[in-house]
């Protein structure tokens, strides 16, 4: 199967190569076999990447450890869902794993554009294909996944503990479909250039595009604190760990490309930024990668390092060149059709928006190569962690919190005065209401308190929006509340499901804020023995240790030590965690022990229990205890947010193309009648 | 079969009561005396100290935070110590750090004796002074000066726009906005931003 599998890298590369080639010569223009030719390649690569996925996958599944990927990701007695998952668990697999959904997200694009953009396709399917030929390239030339040994080892090495919990099978392969489908909307944005189609139309052919990308990118940041927080056992969901930055770059800039790409389908404005922002989100995308390959900064991810990160870092800096110089040489052609009319309108908002979430991607790219500029100019290292990373992007993130509530409340083109008194003042009263609320209650971190009394203004600002759309359908329909309020997003989904987003991100800054009461301490404690915390809520939490249990699961020594949880006094039950050392199918170690927390999750906390050990092998054990408040809260803000862009991607009650012609129309016949009364 | 004698009888009766006598020693006491041992205590890692108060001291606590563990985990001493309780580095960091808290130091004697021992790379933030000051304040004055850049061309803009407004009066294309009062004019910003998306 290996040869197959590397046949079929072949035969990728080989159709790859054909179709970028055609599609940039420009030598399909009038010559229709070539034109159906491209488009061909593009299928034929995706099979040929299913060809070698399945060879990769056939290896895994029938433990073939004389593959070097398949011998050092699994062993004979892995649970089957993580040999299935070791496809992504390592360099070379998620390389091939990066190709072949590339592949399929590029035949996809060759199938489902609408036929009005056909002129674009070819240089689409170039772009996807290039793209594609380079990972297949680093595969064959670099990383090769059916690499053999020399010999066949009696069984493999496993796979790292921590990639064994089920967040691992879908947290990596969401973060990869986020990063792989970026690239589909910058194959447009290059075919607009190429093509010099530079009206809205490639805007409209990629909407469902973003909006896919930013919804897997969501789901896989999500899912990495998820994963962070329940298999790191450090208590925590996000440590500014360079390859979590990485991730969160593309997420915010493809997040300000989602605002401002309104703009300019409803006023003709800011083309340029819009298309930088496209070709900026894939770079990012692919920096996000080298990032996690090179090794070039240290992080926790250490587990796909080698030397392909270069390969990535040239891809990086040819592709960015060659984006932005074909950006540069349309630049004449891509002015706005209308100015900026006021600084108090919606679109004024949605730029200082953009200003904030591009500032916000800077800041964090600046972090996160600031020890290597740091080291280039003064030649010593530095570290730079969560207290830098919260010192300059804590205060931003709440301006852009601020400015999630003040955009839907602001006119487009020119607010009035009466307009913004009348859409301020109940979100601005809910605000301080909030404010004065959280002073009252005796708190006094300044962010949690600036984070929560901001969470309070946007909340007003959505509650009014819907209650207001709610009130008009009522009026004009005579509809019941609840159907009011559906039809109100089924009718408008774009922007109702946007607020449901926004929703999802000021539940996220609750959660967050949470994060400043954590309390956690460390004890050693016999069977029998207890200890009291005390949580931000107020609740007495007595722990009482009952004992360390051994057991052997499937390919584990297991260790569990068991605490009795008791709050208020009230008993609550048992909570257990777990040392596990991970042993092969001949009851070798494979990796050093890890641990497995227990957690108790609440509305208001989460009791977050880590079993550190045992004092001289017996059952006296050691615990850290840690009370993290509104974590639950940080899941929920990520299916709301999720909800909220589904409910935004959903097809049909989005505004037409033409929508925004027909409403001023519409605007001026009511002005007349005077029938908006 | 013999019957039992009484001194049989008795003898059995003494061991049987001594059985459970034996299970009672074997298990462990609330919270005093002795405690069972582990079957395989590799299973569990490294062989753990009892904890002492300044290992969750608060004050140690917090140094700790802002002491980067030289591990390579890119955590800090007290989360890496906690955390996987395989790192060597960060207990030993840990005893530094308590040794000289022991010793009288302030907080940031202590900083400063580590950055002395181990570079600046010890500091999970780097002190906010000279070149780390670009670090610090560079992404937010890039946002400021862009925020005022973009003030300063709007505000240029409008006047150029209000300007060939002045200039166009009375030429332009007749429409119901620009015969409208101003009543009329706020009704139909109401009614814009009431549908409008």
């Amino acid at each position: 199967m290996t040869l197959l599998g590397q046949f079929a890298l072949w035969v990728a590369l080989l159709l790859g190569a054909w179709s970028a080639a055609v599609a940039f010569t420009g030598r399909w223009q009038g010559r229709e076999d070539l034109r159906r030719s491209i488009s061909g390649a593009v299928y034929g690569t995706f099979a040929a990447m299913v060809v070698a996925a399945l060879a990769l996958w056939k290896g895994l599944v029938t433990h073939d450890f004389n593959i070097e990927y398949v011998a050092a990701y699994t062993s004979r007695n892995l649970p089957s869902g993580y040999i299935v998952s070791a496809l992504w668990a390592g360099q070379k697999g998620s390389l091939l794993f990066w190709a072949l959904v590339l592949s399929l997200f590029a035949s996809l694009a060759q199938l489902l554009t609408p036929r009005r953009y056909a002129a674009l396709l070819p240089y689409v399917a170039g772009v996807t294909s290039a793209v594609t030929a380079f990972f297949v390239c680093t595969m064959i030339f670099a990383a090769n996944p059916f690499e053999r040994l020399a010999f066949t080892p009696a069984d493999g090495r496993g796979l790292n503990p921590q990639l064994q919990n089920p967040g691992m099978m879908i947290h990596p392969p969401m973060l990869y479909l986020g990063y792989i489908s970026i690239t589909i909307p910058f194959g447009f944005a290059v075919a607009a250039l190429l093509s010099r189609s530079l009206d809205t139309g490639w805007i409209h052919a990629i909407r469902k595009w973003t909006l896919v990308s930013w919804l897997f990118l969501s789901i896989g940041i999500t899912l990495g604190m998820w994963w962070a927080y329940v298999e790191l056992g450090w208590g925590g969901y996000w440590a500014w760990d360079p390859v979590e930055n990485a991730s969160l770059l593309p997420w915010l800039t493809m997040t300000a490309f989602l605002h401002s790409v309104m703009i300019q389908e409803k006023r003709g404005m800011l083309k340029r930024w819009n298309l930088g922002l496209i070709i900026g989100t894939f770079l990012l995308s692919i920096f996000g990668t080298f990032i996690t390959r090179s090794g070039v900064i240290a992080s926790v991810h250490s587990f796909t390092q080698s030397n392909v990160g270069y390969f990535f870092l040239a891809f990086l800096v040819v592709s960015g060149v060659l984006a932005f110089t074909l950006l540069y040489t349309r630049w004449p052609s891509l002015k706005a059709e209308v100015q900026l009319e006021s600084m108090l309108s919606r679109e004024a908002a949605f730029l200082f928006n953009n200003l904030l979430l591009v500032g916000v991607a800077f800041s964090v790219l600046w972090g996160t190569l600031f020890p290597i500029l740091s080291e280039l100019v003064r030649g010593s290292k530095i570290t730079v962690g969560p207290p830098f990373f919260n010192r300059v992007n804590v205060p931003i993130g709440l301006l852009l919190l601020a400015l999630t509530g003040v955009g839907p409340l602001i006119a487009w083109r020119k607010a009035s005065p009466a307009n913004l008194r009348r859409q301020f003042t109940a979100p601005v009263a809910t605000g301080l209401v909030t404010l004065v609320g959280l002073l009252a209650s005796g708190m006094r971190d300044f962010y949690a308190i600036m984070a929560l009394a901001l969470a309070g203004f946007v909340a007003g600002t959505i509650v009014q929006e819907f209650w207001r759309g709610v009130r008009a359908r009522r009026r004009m329909h005579g509809e019941s509340v609840p159907t009011a309020f559906v039809r109100l997003i089924g009718r408008n989904r774009r922007r109702y499901g946007g607020y449901l987003v926004h929703v999802g991100v000021l539940i996220y800054f609750v959660a967050f804020s949470g994060m400043a009461f954590k309390r956690e301490m460390e004890a050693t404690l016999k069977p029998g023995q207890s200890v009291q915390m005390q949580s931000p809520f107020g609740h007495t939490y007595t722990l009482t240790h009952m004992g360390v249990s051994q057991f052997e699961a499937l390919n584990r020594i297991v260790s569990a030590a068991t605490v009795s949880v008791a709050k208020d006094g009230k008993p609550e039950g048992l909570m257990t965690s777990e040392k596990r050392q991970h042993v092969d199918s001949f009851k070798r170690p494979t990796f050093e022990p890890s641990t497995e927390v227990g957690i108790r999750s609440g509305l208001q906390e989460d009791l977050y229990i880590t079993y550190a050990g045992s004092v001289n092998g017996t059952e006296e054990a050691v615990y850290r205890f840690t009370i993290n408040p509104l974590v639950w809260w940080l899941w929920f803000g990520g299916f709301v947010l999720v909800f909220g862009g589904v409910v935004t991607m959903w097809p049909g009650g989005g505004p037409t193309v033409a929508a925004p012609r027909q409403a001023v129309a519409g605007y001026e016949v009511a002005l007349v009648g005077g029938a908006r009364e | 079969m013999n019957p039992l004698g009484r001194r049989d009888f008795l003898g059995r009766l003494g061991a049987l009561a001594a059985v459970p006598a034996a299970l009672q020693v074997q298990d462990s006491l609330a919270g005093r005396g002795s405690v069972g041992t582990l079957r395989d205590p590799y299973a569990v890692g490294q062989p753990r100290e009892v904890t002492r108060i300044e290992d969750y001291d608060e004050r140690i606590k917090s140094i700790e935070h802002r002491l980067a563990c030289n591990c390579g985990c890119t955590l800090d001493v007290f989360t890496c110590r906690t955390t996987d309780f395989t790192c060597t580095y960060s207990p030993k960091l840990h005893r530094e750090v308590v040794a000289m808290d022991k010793a009288g130091k302030s907080a940031q004697q202590i900083l400063d004796a580590f950055v002395a021992e181990y570079g600046e790379k010890a500091l999970m933030a780097p002190k906010p002074e000279g070149f780390n000051l670009w670090g610090y304040l560079l992404p937010g004055s890039l946002i400021l000066a862009a925020g005022a850049g973009l003030f300063a061309f709007v505000g240029r803009r409008r006047v150029a726009v209000a300007g060939a407004g002045a200039a166009g009066s009375g030429t332009g294309p007749s429409t119901a906005a620009s015969t409208a009062t101003p009543e009329e004019l706020e009704r139909l910003r109401q009614a814009l931003a009431e549908v409008e998306d």
